[in-house]
């Protein structure tokens, strides 16, 4: 049943406030735990980063708040999802009936996916495909709704939208439909944007517009959006906190700046020294240092820090103890590390 | 018309000059080839089928007998049938309308319970209905149709006395609903394979189509399930269902063929039969030709029909 | 098969015998596909020797018992027009049935593994033209082709095998076509022409045992869809001729008994739908087993 938990939001401000996500699928070999113990805030206009390894839970993550994962019993939710929707009032998306679910999604909450070349339905104009959504969700005529996706289409740099609405996808550059692709997610003015790595199958300057596309959309309608990605010259362009995740739990969350700064987790350090950085590509030839190893089986998880196989800073018998907890280093810094003041060599 | 559609004309022209030469083959593969009828008869001396195949240009090399035979079927010359000296071509046409009518309406019915069938067993994937479904599919893909004919005549006709055994209508009873009364044994009975086609096919396209990123994007949307479903899956399950349709239809025809047998249907399978009893073989190597180049037809409508239910194909591609 | 021994290879031992070893476990875990395999070897063992076994000889006339329901008397199933005994003749039908279902398949995968194999091996125009004559030849629905040519044909127990063996062998050509074609693409076929071995060396060696499953599981169908054809063409009259029984024929003057005596309808058709559906069952589980890779799709 429904838990009874206060559905409060402290701050007005706050539009998801998300409280021990879990997800786990289930399979023949076993519950496999996906994410777990994810808790965190965002506010309006604010952007949140969620990065990772393929794998690390961050797209689960984004599929679970909007139920978008497979149904019960092959997959489960635990937690509170607490979304405050376009009226004010606050619901826990973890405990909605499916019919009102189905009323938040696209409406209060939107989201855009990685692939833009099959994310969309190849036999159906892309005018209607976003009309679909402003059909049902604002009862408007399938007329008055391309009208409305003409202006949306507008609004996200396609020219000469009118004819466009016609399109079927196959017509389009992938950049064009990742711009169809965030119209529609757009369509009715949601308080909340997910973006799955919108712009992974992109090429970079079709990224950077992209990019430069969802900043300006956030500036003007104060949506709070949740950036997926693995990229952290992404991040660094357009985050304003970032929250790390390794194996189904956060390991990291700051504000960009002392994230990029002051890595705590010895995992970012790792992140950050594997990443090309946009701002200086091709100037410094320093090799990427990848990170040795590879995420670990969720069946067969290690005791203690998962990431400790992986870490040149494994201590035997403190790291592999118990699961370190998430601890507030500094304000608003959190890291999921025992060793993180030994290892950067500050007082905690 | 795009440049697709005139080399599919193309590639299906050329098919039919194959189908013409095999054909062609055949028809003098009988045991004094085209003469055999003469030959049969047992009252005309050498010297007579020497003159008769003279006549009919037997004595030429057989590379101009073909194009000869060939160019004439080209006119709509398909020969004379044996039987009652009508030209081929309006005997077969005379018996077509009652083989479309079976086929059609026995398509339809696959058609419906099948994708049905499908749909749901791809929802409900690994479900108790699955299972069933999958097991009567194969069943039904494995039981003789004329047996099946012949347990449906046993049950209804014979037993119930719901539907009658045979025909088309009754003598002097034309009317719609006699005729209805007459088609539901047959139709049923040729159904059962293309249901079970049907149903596998449509199951295997909605597994494909509903594990696609485009229907995580219409949930994401927050549209009602329903339209999800039929909307976005099942609109795309449809368009490989109609290349299956295409391929199916030479199985149809045979189908047809049993059927008409079993519930004395005057169809063309009807025909076909009989005018092997009767060696009547001008009639059964046109129905052979009509069949092939039938099926021909059916998959080249199919391919363009899919181009045109494709926009990825379609001639507004780009 | 050996590699069914209980005791679990290590990880490490040769791949080939762990892979069969999965082929196999996969395919008893098919329920259906078990289930068949028992009663096609039933049904095999039963008319290979049931005839023997039996009091009645299938061609044993006996006018005073004609029309005996089954489970009626003497004769189990019963008996036909001519009071024959019913099993007998089911029996006997089933030897010439799977006989002809067994040898048209064999020839028809000659057949079709030929032309595959070098229309696949070769491509250019010898591959063109092989493989659009079987387009050519799969635009002829079946029943009709095989009912007109054996019309023309003195009908026999062997010519109704080469009849139904040369219109079925298309869709195998054209599998082990795509097989081929694709597998030669592939490192070892070059790494092996290199190597200077023979055309057919490569093609029977190295390209033939790798295509082996699509192969095996469309000669499992062949054998139902042999099944069928004769039943059907000798349901229509121009198959198996009498006294010679075929599960087809049997069936051929049932329907007009089908008030007086069904079961002379039923029951061959039964054994033909048993028969078939077995195949098929058997088809089904061996894809599975032999192609994990498509998920039972």
């Amino acid at each position: 049943m429904t838990q009874t938990a206060p559905r409060v939001m402290q701050d007005e401000e706050d539009v998801l406030d998300v409280r021990n996500l879990g997800i786990s699928f289930r399979t023949p070999a076993g519950e496999i735990p996906a994410v777990r113990d994810v808790s965190f805030r965002i506010r309006r206009g604010e952007t949140l980063a969620l990065v990772g390894e393929s794998g690390s839970g961050k797209s689960v993550t984004s599929l679970g708040i909007l139920r978008l994962t497979p149904k019960p019993p092959f997959c489960s939710i635990t937690g509170q999802v607490l979304l405050r929707g376009r009226d004010g009032t606050v619901r826990d998306l973890a405990s909605l009936p499916e019919d009102e679910m189905r009323d938040v999604r696209g409406r209060d909450a939107a989201m855009v996916f990685q692939e833009p070349m099959t994310s969309l339905n190849p036999v159906h104009r892309v005018g209607d495909q976003i009309a679909e959504s402003i059909r049902f969700h604002e009862g408007l005529s399938r007329r008055a709704a391309l009208d409305k996706a003409a202006g949306l289409l507008d609004l996200v740099g396609i020219p000469d939208p009118r004819r466009r609405l016609g399109a079927y996808p196959h017509e389009l550059s992938g950049g064009m439909r990742q711009r169809v692709m965030i119209a529609m997610a757009l369509a009715c003015e949601p308080r909340l944007l997910i973006a799955d790595e919108p712009t992974t199958a992109l090429d970079v300057t079709i990224q950077a517009q992209i990019l430069d596309l969802l900043r300006r959309l956030q500036e003007r309608t104060r949506m709070a959006v949740i950036f997926i990605t693995h990229n952290l010259g992404v991040v660094a362009e357009i985050a304003d906190r970032v929250m790390v995740m390794y194996s189904g739990r956060v390991v990291e969350q700051a504000a960009v700046r002392p994230l990029f700064r002051s890595p705590l987790m010895p995992y970012t350090r790792g992140l950050l020294r594997s990443v090309p950085r946009l701002d200086f590509a091709g100037l410094g030839r320093e090799p990427l240092a990848a990170i040795p190893g590879t995420v670990p089986d969720p069946l067969e998880p290690p005791p203690g820090c998962s990431f400790g196989p992986r870490c040149g800073g494994f201590l035997p018998g403190t790291c592999d103890a118990a699961v370190p907890p998430l601890e507030e280093a500094r304000p608003g810094h959190q890291v999921r590390c025992v060793r993180w003041s030994a290892l950067t060599g500050e007082a905690a | 018309m795009s440049s697709y559609v005139i080399r599919r004309l193309l590639q299906g022209a050329g098919l039919l000059l194959l189908v013409s030469m095999i054909g062609f083959a055949i028809l003098h593969l009988a045991p004094g080839g085209p003469l055999s009828q003469f030959a049969a008869g047992g009252d005309m001396t050498q010297e007579d089928l020497d003159r008769v195949a003279a006549q009919l240009g037997l004595d030429r090399p057989l590379p101009i007998q073909y194009l000869d035979w060939l160019w004439r079927m080209l006119q709509g010359d398909w020969g004379l049938s044996y039987r009652d000296q009508q030209p081929v071509l309006s005997v077969i046409g005379s018996h077509l309308g009652a083989t479309l009518e079976l086929m059609l309406t026995s398509t339809l019915l696959a058609m419906m319970i099948g994708a049905w069938v499908g749909i749901l067993g791809a929802i409900r994937r690994y479900s108790l209905f699955d299972g069933f479904a999958t097991i009567g599919a194969m069943i039904a893909l494995s039981i003789p149709t004329f047996w099946f004919g012949l347990v449906v005549i046993y049950v209804f006709s014979v037993g119930l006395g719901w539907l009658p055994s045979g025909n088309r209508y009754t003598i002097g009873d034309e009317s719609l609903a006699n005729r209805v009364h007459h088609l539901i044994g047959p139709c049923m009975v040729l159904a059962l394979v293309s249901t079970a086609v049907w149903s596998r096919y449509m199951r295997s396209s909605m597994l494909d189509v509903i594990h696609q990123d485009y229907i995580r994007t219409a949930r994401s949307k927050g549209i009602p399930e329903r339209r999800i479903l039929i909307h976005h899956a099942v609109r795309n399950a449809l368009l490989p269902m109609i290349t299956i349709t295409g391929l199916h239809l030479p199985t149809l025809l045979s189908g047809a063929l049993v059927t008409e047998t079993v519930f004395t249907w005057p169809g063309m399978g009807r025909l076909f039969l009989d005018s092997i009893n009767y060696r009547d073989y001008p009639v059964v190597m046109g129905i052979l030709m009509f069949t092939a180049v039938l099926v021909l037809l059916g998959s080249l409508l199919a391919d363009l029909l899919y181009n045109v239910a494709d926009p990825r194909l379609g001639a507004n591609a780009t | 098969m050996s590699a069914s021994s209980s005791v679990a290879p290590p990880a490490a031992a040769a791949r080939p015998a762990r892979r069969r070893g999965g082929a196999l476990r996969r395919f008893l875990r098919h329920r259906l596909a078990v289930f068949g395999a028992g009663v096609i070897l039933f049904l095999t063992l039963a008319c290979a020797l049931g005839p023997y076994l039996l009091p009645f000889t299938d061609t044993h006339i006996d006018i005073m018992q004609r029309f005996a329901p089954p489970f009626s008397g003497a004769h189990v199933l019963g008996t036909d027009a001519l009071g024959r005994d019913m099993l007998a003749r089911l029996l006997m039908a089933g030897r010439i049935s799977l006989l002809v279902g067994f040898s048209a398949m064999a020839i028809s995968m000659v057949i079709g593994i030929a032309v595959g194999i070098v229309s696949g091996y070769y491509g250019g125009v010898v591959g063109t033209v092989l493989m659009r004559f079987v387009d050519a030849m799969l635009c002829f629905p079946s029943i009709f082709l095989l009912l007109a040519i054996s019309a023309l044909i003195n009908a026999s127990v062997s010519s109704i095998i080469l009849l139904i063996a040369i219109t079925s062998w298309m869709e195998v050509a054209r599998i082990v076509e795509a097989q081929i074609r694709a597998l030669r693409a592939r490192d070892f076929a070059v790494a092996a022409e290199a190597l200077g071995a023979s055309d057919r060396r490569v093609m029977f060696r190295e390209l033939l045992p790798n295509a082996i499953a699509p192969i095996v599981v469309a000669a499992t169908l062949n054998v139902a869809h042999a099944i069928l054809a004769e039943s059907y063409i000798s349901f229509l009259g121009y198959g198996i001729q009498p006294p010679t029984p075929s599960w087809g024929n049997m069936l051929d003057s049932a329907q007009s008994y089908l008030t007086s005596a069904p079961w002379l309808a039923i029951l061959p058709g039964l054994a033909i739908t048993l028969a078939v559906t077995s195949f098929n069952f058997i088809g089904d589980g061996l894809r599975d087993a032999l192609d994990p890779r498509m998920d039972g799709r």
